[in-house]
């Protein structure tokens, strides 16, 4: 890979209770890219995604070692500022999970925990925000609503937008399309096309179709381990390991 | 095989019927009964004035200083309650996610001491009162109301937070805020609504308590006027009266319990408009 990359996995195991979810994972995921985690439901793929961000330390039955290098940092090393290693990162889930409050604020709330911009900055950036995730035209008269009054859809392009703002290197995402219609799908996959000039882009998802729409580089995973690793080209075309051609050619789901 | 099943299911359709029947009955028997015999002797006197001498052989007076000692009584206690359990709550559902052990055993104990009669409160908070000297006050039943109450309020606002989604959680914390900012900007806002419901029926539960007062407010037919002073509750004022041989004054007891209805009814219906306008920011999961 020429790339630099931007999260380095070394020998990373999980486990969750007395099950090995993630078996001596390596891997690296290139900067300003979209990497695609790929792999049948189940295999480990949001867990090992939720490891970078340390989203598992909420659960409490989670045993995890070895390393995630992040900018040089180990991020699994407990001298780490959350809060701060988070805000590298914004999360896209499943489904979306809007903040119980204004549009307006679902897209500040990141900002005004800063603490750094004046309020007409954080209105710029709102805008700003709300214009590149191409939501600011549906909500701009009613900023003011709460942000479940918005469908799925434009919610899920909230919630993009919402992490945008704090400004992360890094984008994490979960079968962000899983919920939603064939459109939002849509804008969703083309802005991260677009956004993946500034980000480093990682996307968890057991759609195949949608892993060759959008793929740099991709991951496969199988059972918690990774069993292959590549560029789109590489894996796509010309897959090694018989798992993944089997994948590809959907012999299981 | 199916028709069993058929006739299962219309058997319970109609013992649940039945029961909701009953529940329906029995609440209209007693609001009933209040009203038949308490309407007749409302009058505006009755509820703006203090007892006079001999009030409590049928002359005349009101009980304003017991729905007046009542109010503030379950108003300092729900209040203190409530800053002191809001935050337990959130402790709980936020900052001790991982422990849910703890959690379980924290969530047992305080379901064991929702339980426990108000009476034995009553009885713990004399005690008190007797190690520290203080009299029969104000301050001593809001501090023995509060501490009766705070296990009501705990569990019913843990619950209303239970509710919230890992998801929630996730994205806040993923926004780089704190737990702390995640407690109180998201996890209270998303349960308002849930944490109104649960103050008032912690509210209730103060109002309309008599035992826990019985031996640490005191009784008088003066307003009082600060937190050392004793003072009159509306329960305790219903029973006095009611225990009295005259009929009229007996019927002046059942007056008072509508007073003390209706203090409820208007607290329950401006929650329920105040937890309408908090509901729209609310995400349905």
């Amino acid at each position: 890979m020429n790339n630099k990359s931007k999260i380095k996995i070394q020998d990373l195991n999980l486990y969750i209770g007395k099950h090995h979810i993630l078996k001596n994972i390596f891997t690296e995921i290139p900067e300003k890219k979209v990497t695609v985690i790929l792999g049948p439901s189940g295999c480990g793929k949001t867990t090992l995604m939720k490891s970078m961000n340390r989203l598992t330390d909420l659960y409490p039955e989670i045993k995890i070692n070895g390393k995630i290098i992040i900018d040089n940092k180990n991020i699994l090393d407990n001298k780490q500022n959350i809060s701060k290693l988070r805000q590298k990162m914004g999360l896209l889930s499943q489904r979306p999970y809007p903040l119980p409050m204004s549009i307006y604020n679902n897209v500040s709330y990141g900002l005004k925990i800063n603490n750094k911009w004046t309020k007409k900055e954080i209105e710029q950036k709102v805008e700003h925000y709300l214009k590149q995730v191409a939501l600011w035209d549906e909500v701009k008269d009613r900023l003011k609503e709460p942000a479940s009054r918005l469908s799925i859809g434009q919610q899920q392009r909230l919630c993009l937008a919402r992490g945008l703002a704090v400004d992360p290197e890094i984008i994490l995402a979960d079968e962000p399309t899983s919920a939603l219609d064939p459109i939002s799908s849509q804008v969703i996959e083309e802005k991260f096309a677009e956004l993946k000039k500034n980000y480093t882009i990682v996307h968890v998802t057991h759609i195949l179709r949608q892993a060759k729409r959008i793929a740099d580089y991709v991951v496969f995973m199988y059972m918690g381990e990774v069993i292959e690793q590549g560029t789109a080209n590489e894996i796509f075309e010309n897959p090694k390991k018989n798992k993944t051609k089997s994948y590809l050619k959907g012999l299981f789901y | 095989m199916s028709k069993i099943k058929l006739i299962e299911e219309k058997l319970f359709r109609v013992l649940m019927f039945l029961a909701t029947c009953l529940i329906a009955f029995a609440l209209c028997l007693i609001i009933f009964s209040i009203l038949y015999k308490g309407i007749p002797s409302i009058s505006w006197e009755m509820l703006t004035q203090t007892p006079k001498g001999g009030f409590y052989f049928g002359k005349e007076g009101g009980i304003l200083n017991a729905i007046i000692g009542s109010l503030y009584l379950s108003i300092g206690a729900t209040f203190l309650a409530f800053i002191i359990g809001l935050p337990v709550a959130l402790y709980m559902n936020v900052f001790l996610i991982k422990h849910k052990k703890l959690i379980n055993i924290i969530r047992f104990f305080l379901d064991l001491l929702w339980g426990v009669p108000s009476i034995v409160y009553g009885a713990f908070g004399f005690t008190l009162m007797i190690f520290f000297g203080i009299k029969t006050s104000l301050l001593a039943g809001i501090i023995v109301v509060t501490l009766f109450i705070i296990p009501i309020m705990v569990r019913a606002i843990d619950e209303v937070l239970k509710t919230v989604p890992v998801g929630l959680l996730e994205s806040s914390l993923s926004l780089g805020s704190t737990k702390s900012e995640t407690a109180y900007r998201v996890f209270f806002k998303q349960c308002i609504p849930g944490i109104i419901t649960a103050v008032l029926l912690s509210f209730g539960r103060a109002i309309g308590d008599a035992a826990s007062v019985l031996f640490t407010t005191g009784y008088t037919d003066h307003i009082p006027t600060s937190l050392s002073q004793p003072t009159a509750t509306l329960p305790l004022s219903i029973f006095f009266q009611l225990t009295s041989p005259i009929p009229e004054v007996q019927n002046r007891a059942y007056a008072s319990a509508v007073v003390l209805t209706v203090i409820i009814l208007i607290i329950s219906i401006l929650s329920r408009i105040f937890s309408k306008k908090f509901q729209k920011n609310q995400i349905n999961f």
